[in-house]
């Protein structure tokens, strides 16, 4: 299993645990009179288990597994699926992070930092859809 | 990996890359308002990354590796069945992305019609690969 795919994986699971925390942090939200920020998280929660763990799964296994592209680059370029894992990721924190904000405190800035977040995941995905492409192939 | 995967592998792809641009725009709207038409975008993001992307994945990845040994006819299981899948699937994903911008009692009815195919993608995809649900000659079990 290559160093990548060990990184997509473990991170992915990693955002699975954090995704459920949140699920219950939520569920208890209410009864246990906690923050009124987990209020605001649920777009948070669904993307931490789509995005985190079910896409960035995918992610890992496919970088993994797929057909090899050539005997010289056998998965693609290598340097483009790196800097889909850190723009995914840096994407998804900062979306976590800024989401929840944004909605306690409309004026601080945080909207920018959703705006970034939705360039840093959409060249993620991108740029495992262009690294991937030319591996979905025969053998 | 046989053409149908291929297809439905690739398809997967494009829905990722078509659902992580709506999501995208969708996002970046919220935190920087744009115009609220986007908002109507919202059914296609999801239809696209859960059905297109995700389940098309899977329905093309297992079309692949799944065992082949002792199926009938073809290694794959029958091959019209699986492109008759991966066209009432893709059918219906669409037919439930444009259903919100289609204006009366069309744009409500779409997106039923969308699911029935998909519904039906799934009966097809699921009764295709379902005898290759087996061990694979390899493994002890």
């Amino acid at each position: 299993m290559p160093i990548l795919t060990r990184w997509f994986i473990k991170t992915s699971l990693v955002y699975f645990v954090a995704a459920l925390v949140v699920g219950v942090a939520q569920a208890a939200h209410a009864p246990l009179s906690l923050a009124s920020g987990l209020a605001a998280a649920g777009p948070v929660y669904v993307h931490l288990l789509v995005v985190g763990w079910i896409t960035q799964m995918i992610f890992g296994v496919a970088y993994w597994m797929f057909p090899k592209d050539s005997a010289e680059a056998p998965r693609g370029n290598d340097r483009l699926a790196i800097a889909a894992y850190v723009c995914l990721n840096a994407g998804l924190l900062l979306r976590v992070i800024a989401e929840p904000t944004y909605a306690l405190h409309p004026g601080a800035g945080f909207g920018r930092a959703l705006g970034l977040s939705a360039v840093l995941q959409w060249l993620g995905g991108m740029g495992f859809v262009v690294n991937t492409w030319a591996r979905v192939k025969e053998r | 990996m046989p053409r149908v995967s291929r297809w439905l592998v690739q398809a997967s792809l494009v829905y990722l890359a078509l659902g992580f641009t709506l999501g995208a725009v969708l996002l970046f709207n919220k935190g920087i308002p744009l115009t609220p038409v986007l908002v109507r975008l919202l059914p296609a993001h999801i239809e696209f990354l859960l059905v297109g992307w995700v389940i098309q994945l899977v329905m093309g990845v297992a079309t692949w590796i799944f065992p082949r040994f002792g199926v009938p006819r073809s290694p794959y299981g029958s091959e019209a069945a699986a492109w008759l899948a991966f066209a009432l699937v893709n059918a219906g994903v669409w037919l439930v992305g444009v259903g919100p911008f289609v204006a009366g009692q069309v744009g409500d009815v779409l997106p039923l019609i969308g699911r029935l195919a998909e519904a039906a993608g799934a009966v097809v995809f699921a009764a295709n690969i379902w005898a290759r649900v087996r061990a694979s000659g390899l493994s002890p079990m």
